[in-house]
């Protein structure tokens, strides 16, 4: 008996380092992502991959928000991500507005389409849920489709190209690549305080307390339906932000980006890295992008490997590649 | 616009939403026994309609098509149950619906592989082509045959599920799958066999739909969504609600198409959202299971 305590007691040394470690990790997540991503395009092997990163990575993080940490399964992100990529085209390109008010008016589309689609798809529960967002999703991408005037239809939204970024008293060259990345990254860079800021907050604290219990949360006095939609909405939110910094770098907004495909990437991506946990969206762009630009070289079908991936990830490592880490960490 | 005009529209509705029961009678069958949502139920009604196509291919006749496409198909689900779903079941609901969704996706990519990534036309089958005369206008006859093939699969299930001993094992098993298994029933036997089933009968619909829509890898996006927009509308699991939601669905897009053609595609899924602000858990639902 005594033994067992004294061993409880006095952890392995192995163990106390992994811990703090761990510990000093989370600490210093906001810093220690910006670090990674300040030296991401010289690791990658081009800096179209790193671009492409930084914008998946960043609707990863906001899906995680909803996902990973309050446990809802969307499978209909693909519209806010579009909305806000379509709305920053509109604005530019249609009514020649200031890329800042832009982003802006991209931001507030797709919190607005979120809040729409959230009061709907939180009146369901469980399963229902992943099934409604998904059938919402198709009607903004047929809508789309059919409002061909304002959005190009199936050829996607061209002539918005932004070249210089004014600012007041000076302004960014916007096709120098790496000028574009960091002009980018520090955008995420400040959207990945947010969200950090967002989970040390006591709101935080509630999304995981619904996630792991919602009937306990809502018995604590928590207002369950409320809290869900916030969460719905600043996931919609970040997306459309990431929707926006990716129509101001391609230059064009494809049909794609609001269809199901995109939606299912944004899942994929999540799921590998590791849901619910800080630095496993990101992890898991980099990885799905990095297994794209890979395979893409010996196969046009490197999607059917990248599924394979996949399956094989639901069914033995369902905690995603950072998950996996952190949990082994600890168990050492 | 004529009232001959719009009672032809409401029977094109009518033969839209047995299509559309067809689609989404799979997705139910397997929810209300095995509690799971199978993401991969569009891909596997796309598979369907190319086992089809390949079962005609080599045999040169729809018939034959008709009968071994979904046979194959179902077999390949009861596979797909034993070896990627059975391992999920007691963990999160979550899972088995990203499990399927993957599966659709390697699908869709393996179907590209075989068959090529442009649509293929799929030809009415001699014996169904042509119209017929209504009294109210003329109707193709394939459309008229979909209709009875539905109408024969929902009385074969009705009776299946209402009349034989398999059937009362199959109801009792969805009420309480714990109870079954103490009286000695071997309920993963029962879920392979009723998974089996709804992946039969899904790509029944694939072959079906074939020589209406083009056949292509990407057919079964939209499937998946329309299968959701019944199933939602009607309450999941309930097979009076697909039906009855399948024929509101098609009876409303067939009417848009005639008065708003622009609204045609977008009509169903607005119709889901007025449902679920009204009745959240659709016309014939039960209270959400889990959570």
């Amino acid at each position: 008996m005594s033994v067992i305590k004294n061993a409880e007691l006095v952890p392995a040394p192995a163990r106390r380092s992994f811990a703090t470690l761990f510990s000093n990790v989370s600490r210093w997540r906001v810093p220690l992502s910006i670090l990674a991503l300040c030296i991401l395009p010289w690791v990658l092997p081009s800096q179209a991959l790193a671009v492409n990163v930084l914008i998946y990575g960043l609707v990863a993080v906001g899906y995680n928000l909803l996902f990973g940490y309050t446990g809802l399964l969307s499978f209909g992100h693909a519209a806010f991500f579009g909305a806000g990529a379509y709305a920053t085209g509109i604005a530019i390109g249609a009514f020649g507005i200031h890329w800042f008010i832009a982003m802006l008016i991209g931001v507030l589309v797709s919190g607005l389409l979120a809040t729409v689609m959230g009061v709907l798809a939180i009146r369901t529960r469980g399963i229902y849920f992943s099934m409604v967002t998904l059938a919402l999703a198709q009607l903004v991408y047929y809508a789309a489709l059919q409002a061909s005037s304002w959005t190009g239809g199936e050829n996607g939204l061209r002539g918005f190209t932004v070249s210089t970024l004014h600012l007041p008293g000076f302004s960014v060259n916007f096709l120098d690549p790496l000028v574009k990345y960091y002009a980018i990254m520090i955008v995420v860079a400040a959207a990945l305080w947010f969200v950090s800021r967002v989970l040390n907050s006591p709101f935080g604290a509630v999304i995981e307390a619904i996630r792991e219990n919602e009937t306990r949360a809502r018995a604590c006095g928590y207002d369950v339906e409320r809290t869900k939609l916030l969460s719905f909405i600043l996931s919609g939110i970040l997306c459309g932000l990431a929707g926006t910094l990716s129509a101001m770098h391609i230059s064009i907004v494809p049909l794609d980006s609001l269809h199901y495909h995109t939606s299912g990437l944004i899942v994929m991506m999540t799921l590998l890295g590791g849901a619910g946990s800080f630095f496993g969206p990101f992890i898991g762009a980099l990885a799905f992008l990095s297994m794209e630009d890979i395979f893409s070289l010996w196969t046009s079908n490197w999607q059917l490997i990248v599924g394979v991936i996949f399956i094989l990830f639901v069914l033995y490592l369902p905690k995603g590649i950072w998950g996996t880490l952190i949990s082994w960490g600890k168990s050492r | 616009m004529t009232v001959q005009l719009i009672a032809m529209q409401l029977f094109s509705g009518l033969a839209l939403g047995a299509v559309l029961i067809m689609v989404a009678l799979g997705l139910s069958i397997i929810f209300g026994m095995l509690g799971i949502v199978n993401f991969a139920h569009g891909a596997l009604f796309m598979v369907g309609a190319y086992a089809g196509l390949y079962v005609a291919g080599l045999t040169g006749s729809f018939w034959w098509a008709l009968l071994i496409a979904p046979v194959m198909i179902g077999l390949f689900g009861m596979l797909i149950e034993r070896f990627l779903i059975r391992p999920l079941y007691g963990r999160s609901p979550d899972d088995p619906l990203l499990l399927t969704f993957g599966l659709g996706y390697v699908l869709v990519e393996a179907v590209r592989i075989f068959f090529g990534t442009d649509g293929i036309p799929f030809s009415t089958p001699a014996a169904l082509r042509g119209v017929v005369n209504l009294g109210i206008g003329f109707f193709p006859l394939y459309r008229l045959f979909v209709i009875g093939v539905v109408v024969a699969v929902l009385l074969l299930l009705w009776i299946g599920l209402e009349k034989t001993k398999f059937g009362l094992i199959v109801r009792a098993g969805s009420a309480d799958p714990l109870i079954m298994r103490v009286l000695g029933v071997d309920i993963s036997r029962l879920w392979l066999i009723v998974f089996g089933i709804g992946v039969g009968i899904t790509a029944l619909g694939g072959v079906l739909a074939a020589p209406m829509r083009n056949v292509s890898p990407e057919m079964g996006t939209l499937v998946l969504a329309e299968a959701f927009v019944v199933t939602v509308i009607g309450g999941m699991g309930s097979l009076p609600g697909a039906v009855i939601a399948g024929l509101i669905v098609g009876v409303s897009v067939s009417m848009t198409s005639l008065f708003a053609p622009e609204m045609a595609t977008i009509v169903m899924f607005a119709l889901m959202a007025l449902i679920l602000l009204v009745r959240p858990n659709g016309l014939y639902g039960r209270a959400a299971p889990g959570l």
